[in-house]
């Protein structure tokens, strides 16, 4: 059981697994069907597109477009608090599937929905590498 | 012509009823629930025995709702406590009566979210994006709000027109929540919760319940009141990211347009001859969404469409005269469907829309529904 102050963590799943087992080496990943080619994000235990179920963990780019962002000012859960207030965005990956994710280094004013955006990894801990954007342009 | 296009006018809302709104620890879902069953009972003038089907939404066993008011249907449907089921009950219901499966049904919606500090993010609706501290319905709208506003120029003072009006229209009904005017200025003032919106895009949370019994056109004509038809009915989901809850990229333009020629195909009606609108607000933003979904103006075009206070009565589209979830009470699209009744009943009072004759109710969502009342 995490304390109360500690952030929600990934529910890690035999689906899941091989997008943060990536993200721990990174690599930013997206599920992809080995029958028809489909990629797509979260994972899903069939292709949403032929229903194959022989998907596997394929690596992108890491690059994208920024869709939009938020900017949280009330927190959810504890660990979220002393952030406040915290930037999530939702990123058009150039593979095509969509992700939210955290815009780091930046500040409101400065973003440009339409700027292109990379993967960065940050360690949380051993265990768990979170995939977050930075601005590339 | 679509098939379910012969059900126009076939099936009639003819009794409503509502509790009180607000914060009410002493009773449960059951107890709500049942004194808005007794009101709509009541105002339809029917006997209850009579009713044999049964949908409830919100309320926790439908089983228990049935024992507790003395009912063994032979119809039941129990619709998850999610803000879209409304429209999706009642056009449920409308085929099931259309087809014999029952003949009266009381659709029950009953939420005690107030009282038992229902938070809509973190915990309690655990998901994918959680590890990013994205979470809520609300944040969805930020995001697409945030999206509208880049690409077509749309401002928050603009979307503060919404919640101005409806807060307007709960000033006018003697049962809404909130009884204080706002302005333009008071929401751009407002406590940030998910930036770009405000606390006063959000809509409330309340306690309450609310109950409505339909029948056939046939059946109807026996009742108390006059009854009021479902003319035109739309529909279409979009779960292509259901993970992201409560989001489209295209502000389910695409899916309120499919909505939109289903529902005023089979009604043979348009935008225009709509009286009122009542609108599905959980936030302000997808009441921009819908009207330009439903063609009251064209995509890109909702912010300007309602300044200057087009949507209060007296303006070119009276939305939601009840207030809305935004200002009268959190009753997840169903008491916005009593009051698309009522309205056209003429028992508005203060806030009757003069002359209506066309009422529609939409909501745009992952589910997205359309009904199109008129006078029976
Ligand atoms: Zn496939």
């Amino acid at each position: 059981m995490q304390g109360t102050t500690a952030k929600p963590r990934p529910r890690i799943d035999p689906v899941s697994r091989g997008f943060w087992d990536n993200a721990r080496a990174g690599k930013l990943s997206v599920q992809m069907c080995q029958d028809c080619g489909d990629k797509h994000f979260p994972g899903s235990p069939v292709c949403p597109k032929c229903l194959s179920e022989n998907q596997s963990w394929a690596p992108v780019s890491g690059k994208g477009t920024l869709l939009s962002w938020v900017r949280f000012h009330r927190a959810y859960w504890d660990g979220f608090r002393d952030d406040l207030p915290y930037l999530v965005c939702l990123v058009g990956l150039d593979e095509g599937p969509l992700l939210m994710s955290n815009l780091a280094g930046v500040e409101p004013e400065q973003i440009r929905i339409g700027a292109r955006v990379e993967a960065i990894f940050e360690s949380i801990d051993e265990e768990f590498t979170l995939p977050k954007f930075r601005v590339s342009d | 012509m679509n098939a379910f296009h012969k059900l126009k006018d076939r099936v009639a809302i003819v009794g409503v009823g509502n509790t009180a709104y607000g914060n009410f620890p002493e009773i449960d879902d059951f107890g709500l629930g049942a004194r808005a069953f007794r009101n709509a009972v009541e105002d339809c003038g029917i006997g209850k025995d009579q009713i044999d089907g049964l949908l409830v939404c919100r309320v926790p066993s439908y089983a228990r709702m049935g024992e507790i008011l003395g009912l063994n249907p032979r119809w039941t449907v129990q619709m998850p406590p999610h803000g879209r089921m409304s429209g999706m009950a009642i056009i449920e219901a409308a085929a099931a009566l259309d087809a014999g499966l029952c003949d009266y049904a009381a659709l029950i919606y009953a939420n005690i979210g107030r009282s038992r500090r229902v938070n809509y993010g973190g915990d309690e609706s655990p998901g994918v994006w959680d590890p990013w501290g994205f979470t809520s319905p609300g944040a969805s709208h930020a995001l697409m709000f945030q999206r509208h506003s880049a690409l077509y120029g749309t401002t928050t003072r603009q979307l503060a027109e919404v919640s101005v009006a409806f807060r307007h229209h709960a000033c006018l009904n003697p049962s809404a929540v909130m009884k204080q005017p706002i302005t333009i200025d008071d929401h751009e003032a407002a406590r940030p919760i998910t930036e770009p919106l405000r606390l006063l895009d959000y809509c409330l949370i309340n306690d309450g319940a609310v109950c409505i019994i339909m029948t056939t056109k046939e059946r109807a004509r026996d009742l108390k009141k006059r009854p009021v038809m479902i003319s035109g009915i739309g529909a279409r989901e979009a779960y292509s990211t259901a993970s992201i809850p409560n989001f489209s990229l295209n502000f389910w333009y695409d899916e309120m347009r499919d909505v939109a020629a289903q529902a005023y195909g089979m009604a043979g009606v348009g935008p225009a001859d709509v009286d009122a609108l009542m609108c599905y607000d959980n936030f302000s933003p997808t009441v921009l969404f819908s009207l330009e979904g439903l063609g009251f103006c064209e995509q890109g075009e909702a912010g300007s469409f309602v300044e200057g206070g087009a949507l209060k009565l007296g303006g070119r589209l009276p939305t939601n005269t009840d207030g809305g979830h935004l200002s009268n009470s959190y009753m997840q699209g169903w008491a916005l469907n009593i009051e698309a009744v009522r309205q056209l009943r003429g028992e508005c009072e203060g806030r009757q829309v003069k002359d209506a004759e066309v009422v529609q109710y939409c909501g745009a969502t992952p589910c997205s529904r359309s009904i199109i009342y008129t006078a029976g």
